[in-house]
């Protein structure tokens, strides 16, 4: 048996110069219909507003999102409620991921702890949250602490029970292997079970982030005077389909670089290991 | 003078609801230091069950363990005896580079001295490793996997080492290959080895002795001493020598109980 990938510095074969092009094609090909897609959507979607296909007050228009983007950027206003939107999602993501780290790491560390708590968690990760949001409001009042709360009890539980299954399926016999050369069971945590779980931790994270956003906007409709999940319930409530539709798309997009951030990272541990 | 390690009548079975399953009965046996014992028993007859009690990972039911003379309650706590243990497969961790996953042992030990390390490093230069240190253990081969592998486990000092199959997630060619290294290696550092292996082959090119464990649950069904006139330098050209064909046909025999090879 030979080193699996023998790295050469012979010239590219005309063969491997076809099909590095045809990759590149096809990846053109894919970002290119991607975009024309979006256009064509929204194509369709102004000419339909223009034409009356669609009645704009419900159905508002892409022309009439900018403007009244334009009028958000103009007063700032934007800015406030994505921010505040922003810091809510951030910190319940956080809070969720070291919480959620700590505790399957208890579990892991204790057996018979998670015997004892597994249907609590069960059932827990089953429930609707948003069953809980009356009940917060009742606790916390309407405002940050409530939203953060929210936030977090919807991604919290699905975390720990994916973390602590993660951890559970490492290798017997690699953990034998640290128990062989004396180590115990808080080296098998350190030096197997946290390093070979980082791939696990990063794609726990991105769920982690998506599930606080839905959690901070359940909150924000429920308890909010700020964030784009009370400009979504505003905007309907005075039938400003505008404003409903914008604070859609600023938070698709949220979505979007929040994900992109932590594929990122995924990207840069592979690199790196 | 004491033999390194001695069993006395160790007895150990599983437990679940389902109910008891015996792995040993009344196992017996000893290993003077310096040797080379290799003890060879059908696949699932509790061979790994005996290595794992020998290193203090699982208490036996019944029965002692002496190392060095003393009898053992706790290996871990006792220290009379350095262990070190080689599992079937390498177990590298992709995580760490080859150096950062030699040195594994110490680090747990808390023992990274600078003496220790240049014993490392001596050790990776001897079996040719020292220029893939930096390397991921994906990048190596099989065989460089496996001498890896030995060197975490030399890396400690062990006074004995327990060999658990550790040649057989290789293929057949490499097998042959990495065995004798590593045989040569041990006898070279006049390491103690107890090899656990269910190729009758392995066990007696290599291994002073060789004990036969019986199915499930194990027993010891012989022991055999073995010597080659023409000496252990080379274990390849052992195969060749009629002494080989011998110790294999009386084993096989025994192992098989009583059927010979027609």
């Amino acid at each position: 048996m030979d080193r699996p990938f023998p790295k050469t510095d012979a010239p590219i074969s005309p063969r491997q110069q076809q099909f590095l092009l045809a990759h590149r094609r096809h990846h053109h090909m894919v970002s290119l219909t991607r975009l024309l897609l979006l256009l064509l959507f929204l194509g369709i979607w102004e000419l339909a507003a223009r034409m009356d296909w669609i009645d704009t007050f419900f159905f508002s228009s892409p022309s009439g999102i900018l403007q009244y983007l334009y009028q958000l950027l103009i007063d700032y206003s934007i800015f406030q409620h994505i921010g505040i939107t922003l810091f809510e999602t951030v910190l319940s993501f956080l809070l969720v991921t070291v919480s959620s780290l700590a505790l399957a790491t208890l579990l892991w560390y204790h057996n018979s702890l998670s015997e004892i708590l597994e249907p609590y968690l069960v059932i827990l990760n089953a429930l609707p949250k948003s069953a809980l949001a009356p009940l917060l409001i009742v606790w916390l009042g309407t405002g940050t602490d409530t939203i953060i709360v929210a936030g977090i009890s919807v991604a919290v539980f699905g975390s720990i029970i994916s973390l602590y299954t993660g951890f559970c399926q490492a290798d017997p016999e690699t953990l034998k292997l640290i128990y062989t050369l004396g180590g115990t069971r808080r080296d098998a945590l350190c030096k197997v079970i946290l390093p070979s779980s980082v791939p696990l931790i990063l794609s726990n994270m991105k769920v982690n982030i998506g599930l606080s956003l839905v959690g901070v906007i359940i909150g924000e409709f429920l308890a909010a005077r700020r964030g784009l999940g009370y400009l979504i319930i505003y905007g309907s409530q005075v039938f400003q389909l505008n404003m409903v539709i914008t604070s859609i798309l600023i938070l698709c997009g949220i979505a979007m670089i929040f994900y992109r951030l932590i594929q990122s990272a995924e990207h840069y541990y592979r690199k790196k290991y | 003078m004491h033999p390194l390690l001695s069993l006395q009548d160790i007895s150990f079975a599983y437990h679940n609801l389902k109910g008891e399953t015996p792995a040993l009965t009344n196992i017996s046996l000893q290993v003077s230091e310096g040797e080379f014992l290799a003890i060879v028993g059908p696949s699932g007859c509790g061979k790994s069950t005996l290595l794992s009690i020998i290193a203090g990972l699982l208490p036996p039911e019944s029965g002692t363990i002496y190392y060095r003379g003393l009898a053992s309650t706790d290996y871990r706590q006792d220290c009379v005896l350095k262990i070190g243990y080689m599992l079937q497969h390498d177990h590298l961790f992709e995580w760490r580079t080859i150096y950062q996953n030699v040195i594994l042992g110490l680090e747990l030990n808390h023992a990274l001295t600078a003496e220790n390390i240049a014993y490392v490093e001596t050790l990776l230069k001897d079996y040719d490793l020292s220029a893939f240190q930096d390397k991921k253990p994906s990048e190596l081969s099989g065989g460089m996997r496996q001498r890896a592998a030995l060197i975490r486990t030399m890396a400690i000092h062990p006074d004995l080492l327990l060999l658990d199959e550790p040649f057989s997630a290789l293929d057949f060619q490499t097998r042959l290959g990495v065995s004798a290294d590593i045989a040569q290696i041990i006898r070279q550092t006049g390491k103690t080895a107890l090899l656990i292996t269910h190729d009758l082959s392995e066990a007696i090119t290599l291994a002073d002795r060789v004990i036969v464990l019986s199915k499930r649950p194990a027993s010891i069904k012989c022991e055999m001493q073995i010597t080659y006139p023409i000496g252990r330098s080379d274990p390849l050209a052992v195969r060749c020598t009629k002494e080989y064909q011998d110790y294999f046909n009386q084993l096989w025999e025994v192992l098989t109980d009583g059927q010979t090879i027609s």
